[in-house]
């Protein structure tokens, strides 16, 4: 009978980030599918990709003034490009998507207290449009003026 | 007295106040120069127009603070959304380098280009 084999005894346990006892179901890479607050949320949280977008175009806008005339025509003229417009387009829908989520959300991030009574959701997030209306009318008008 | 060290305030700050600028300033540029003018609805400002108006410093402070937040945020909420949402969470500190890098890249460019205006 061959002696039996040593029982190893690991002296350092290997500790993981999530604690193995706990409970964690597995969850489909596609959660966020199906169900409409999820895909909201997902949607809301990809109009960031969107935002960045827009920066890089910014940028090359600024590049474009900076360089002279020439530049700043060969800017205009690429934004004219069907596929330019068609990501605009889709760009413009997430931005005013992130505004109206973001507004809507000011209530609950901030909650405004009165005399001891919270304020209405609507008496936080109207003024927020009424911003969005004024800060934008005041850019048309130094752009176009 | 159990102090936890944490940085997440300071990116929460970022992404917030990015969030906000981004709502409240990016539809009407994005409006501007990327529909209204490419699609002949406005007549585009000309040249001398937009560069005297960007030669103005507080301008170009504006400009600054317009590329810049909006990164920050686009860095907080792409790495959640990597994270969260695709699950991608065996490469969170790859996730974290590329967004809050490409911020600080983004940032750092407009800045160049404003100061070599």
């Amino acid at each position: 009978m061959p002696a039996a084999q040593p029982q190893t005894i690991n002296s350092a346990p290997q500790y993981t980030l999530y604690h193995p006892r706990w409970y964690r179901p597995k969850v489909s890479v596609y959660w966020w599918l199906g169900e409409r607050h999820y895909l909201k949320f997902i949607l809301r949280e990809l109009s960031s990709v969107f935002v960045a977008v827009f920066v890089i175009e910014t940028l090359m806008l600024i590049n474009g003034l900076r360089r002279g005339p020439v530049a700043y025509a060969h800017f205009l003229h690429r934004t004219q490009n069907p596929f330019v417009v068609l990501l605009n387009v889709i760009a413009m829908f997430f931005l005013v998507f992130h505004t109206v989520t973001w507004f809507n959300l000011a209530p609950s991030a901030t909650p405004v207290r009165l005399g001891g009574k919270r304020l209405p959701d609507f008496m936080v997030s109207a003024p927020a449009y009424v911003a969005w209306i004024v800060i934008s009318a005041i850019i048309c008008w130094a752009v176009l003026q | 007295m159990h102090k936890i060290e944490s940085n997440e305030p300071f990116f929460w700050i970022l992404f917030s106040a990015g969030g906000m600028m981004a709502a409240l300033f990016i539809p009407i540029h994005l409006f501007l120069f990327g529909l209204a003018f490419p699609l002949g609805w406005l007549h585009a400002p000309s040249y001398e127009q937009l560069n005297s108006l960007a030669r103005m410093p507080l301008v170009r402070i504006y400009l600054f603070v317009l590329c810049s937040l909006p990164l920050f945020h686009w860095a907080h909420r792409f790495r959640y959304t990597l994270y969260d949402g695709l699950k991608v969470k065996h490469l969170n500190e790859l996730i974290f380098v590329f967004c809050y890098g490409g911020a600080t890249l983004g940032s750092i460019t407009a800045a160049y280009l404003l100061w070599k205006f």
